[in-house]
């Protein structure tokens, strides 16, 4: 479930990282405000234990294949949501700065799907609310499935709406809606089990620990209002933000760069010809930079008045577009070359 | 199954080796965070079908590269980790997205094909320069840059717990695997989800053991739910605002200037 900065926008992962930033300094007040010294090395050493645990991988019945922890809830209940979502957010920081796993400017987006779901979502208003305080078995299982299935459906479809809004990946909302759901159902399915088994040992071996631990994760300003309203902020920075893009600049910041620097864009395509061509018109308004070929391949009479109303130069211009991105590639790896030798001559 | 934790326990001692040298290392974490954030900005600003544009940012990884001595064969063994995810997803762009973008000769490329290809640039590029972040910065300068700049100090000193912890709880569950792989019968024997959770759960109280451990030890000596450090960070304008100035401006002129359009046009003459 981690995004790669490959696919999303700046706009997209600019106004999660604000959300991020914003929750995760939320919860660092929330923590000094009930200061506990020992949380911080368990913090620490937690965080250490979900990395370890999430290598360990496991052969999920009946399957063939093979699953391996997320640890969320189990975090959640062991530290309460505020410790458990900064100790969470250093994993994720850790993964995308030492395992290229999920990018830097996808860390918001990380962040928020994995860990604002299951932390101020699944863990206050299901977890907490089926397990209680008791000890009881079955309340925990029901519990820790329920809340870690509701928690990946979230994150899964936060993943959904945040790549389908930076519109690099070309998938449609539905296909990419019905390939997440049912595949993040059976994890989080998979993940509540473990969860609930986890925690079962932990109860069973030491039950004194999770008291301990329900000391420390008593509620504390976790509601639904708190948690309504980091949502809604959520939607109207990242709404507000995209909306501010999408009108300040109609055809993406291409256009309007291109038209603040005066560079050589493309003409746009003649009207006539592309009346029966209209949708892929619309396309050719959002790529101003290529010499888009417009008509399909096997339509032989569009292809000709195709010809027509494009002359070479289109050509050249793509053509170079392609040999000058080369160029400057092959350029960059000399300089780079170049800066070695030299870097290691001074030594 | 073990081999993952083998090869995440080796990319961290090679990490945490911190081999980039010279200046790029000296220079301030501050720097090369906004640095490398302004780069990834940069890089996924640009449409959904640019390729050739983006080519002029891959001097920043390589002159990083080439200043800091960090061989570009680890950076790539890097960028590829990240592969299998961008290529499934990015594999669906040709599928979706048919129409026609570009005809050299007799090859048509559609749309997908081309925004395919910008996602393998974006993805190549983004991750490099994260991966050269941390080859050429230590993980502590790279903690108390990110407090300087404002994160805030709860977090920080979780990151920097954190990061002390993992190889050696990483140990532990390669100890735990191994151990049970020994036990069992017949070739990499899989672990079953009730050895799994008996498993974590041990690793879990171990854990919790620990910390108690750990936190006796800080409070032994002093600690106060704060990590205290000597190094203090001097940002020089000379070297580091430079830095920030140079390639900050650099990433900007990729931007608004068509530089590989540019480079061809002067190389193909009048």
């Amino acid at each position: 479930m981690h995004m790669a900065d490959a696919l999303i926008s700046p706009e997209v992962g600019g106004a999660m990282w604000a959300v991020t930033a914003g929750l995760v300094a939320w919860s660092a007040k929330k923590l000094k405000e009930d200061p506990d010294e020992g949380r911080i090395p368990l913090m620490g050493v937690l965080g250490a234990f979900i990395f370890a645990a999430q290598m360990i991988n496991f052969s999920i019945p009946a399957t063939g294949s093979s699953g391996h922890l997320g640890g969320g809830m189990i975090l959640a209940a062991l530290l309460g949501p505020y410790a458990a979502f900064l100790t969470l957010a250093s994993v994720l920081v850790v993964q995308a700065l030492f395992f290229a796993d999920g990018g830097l400017l996808a860390l918001g987006c990380n962040i928020f799907n994995m860990g604002f779901f299951t932390c101020f979502v699944a863990y206050p208003l299901i977890y907490r609310l089926i397990a209680g305080t008791g000890r009881n078995r079955n309340r925990i299982l029901a519990a820790s499935v329920l809340s870690s299935a509701a928690a990946l459906q979230l994150g899964a479809f936060s993943v959904v709406l945040q790549t389908v809004a930076s519109g690099i990946s070309a998938l449609p909302f539905g296909t990419f809606v019905l390939l997440m759901q049912p595949i993040h159902l059976a994890i989080g399915i998979v993940e509540g089990f473990v969860t609930a088994g986890v925690i079962l040992f932990v109860l069973k071996a030491r039950p004194e620990v999770l008291e301990a631990a329900g000391d420390r994760t008593r509620l504390r300003g976790v509601s639904l209002r708190t948690v309504l309203a980091g949502l809604a902020a959520a939607a109207v920075l990242t709404g507000g933000v995209l909306s501010w893009f999408a009108s300040a600049y109609p055809d993406g910041l291409e256009w309007s760069i291109a038209k603040t620097t005066g560079s050589e864009e493309l003409a746009s395509p003649g009207e006539g010809i592309h009346s029966t061509l209209a949708g892929l018109q619309e396309k050719t308004a959002i790529l101003p930079d290529y010499g888009f070929r417009a008509g399909s391949g096997d339509d032989g009479a569009a292809e000709a008045s195709e010809e027509a109303a494009w002359p070479n130069p289109d050509m050249g211009t793509t053509v170079s577009g392609l040999a000058g991105g080369a160029m400057t590639l092959a350029l960059a790896g000399l300089i780079g070359f170049a800066l070695r030798r030299s870097a290691g001559a001074r030594k | 199954m073990s081999g993952s934790i083998e090869r995440n326990l080796s990319a961290l001692a090679e990490t945490s080796d911190a081999p980039g040298s010279g200046m790029v290392k000296s220079l301030d974490p501050r720097a090369k965070i906004l640095v490398t954030l302004m780069f990834v900005v940069a890089v996924t600003s640009f449409g959904k079908y640019e390729v050739s544009r983006l080519m002029p940012f891959a001097l920043y990884p390589a002159a990083m590269a080439g200043l800091s001595g960090v061989s570009p064969g680890r950076v790539l063994k890097r960028t590829l980790i990240a592969a299998p995810f961008i290529l499934l997803v990015g594999l669906f762009n040709p599928l979706f997205d048919r129409a026609p973008l570009l005809r050299i000769g007799p090859l048509v490329l559609t749309g997908g094909w081309m925004s395919f290809f910008s996602i393998i640039a974006r993805s190549f590029l983004a991750v490099s320069a994260a991966v050269l972040l941390v080859f050429t910065t230590r993980f502590d300068s790279l903690c108390l840059g990110l407090e300087r700049l404002g994160t805030p100090r709860v977090f920080v000193v979780q990151l920097l717990f954190l990061w002390r912890y993992i190889v050696l709880f990483m140990e532990e569950a390669r100890r735990m695997v191994r151990a049970h792989t020994l036990r069992s019968w017949g070739n990499r024997p899989k672990i079953s989800p009730k050895v799994f959770v008996s498993m974590t759960g041990t690793l879990l109280l171990r854990t919790l053991d620990r910390a108690g451990r750990v936190y006796r030890a800080m409070r032994a000596r002093g600690f106060e739910g704060e990590i205290r450090m000597l190094r203090p960070l001097s940002f020089s304008p000379s070297r580091d605002g430079l830095f920030l100035l140079v390639w900050g401006g650099y990433f900007l002129v990729c931007r608004l200037v068509n530089l590989p359009e540019f480079l061809f046009r002067a190389a193909a003459g009048p």
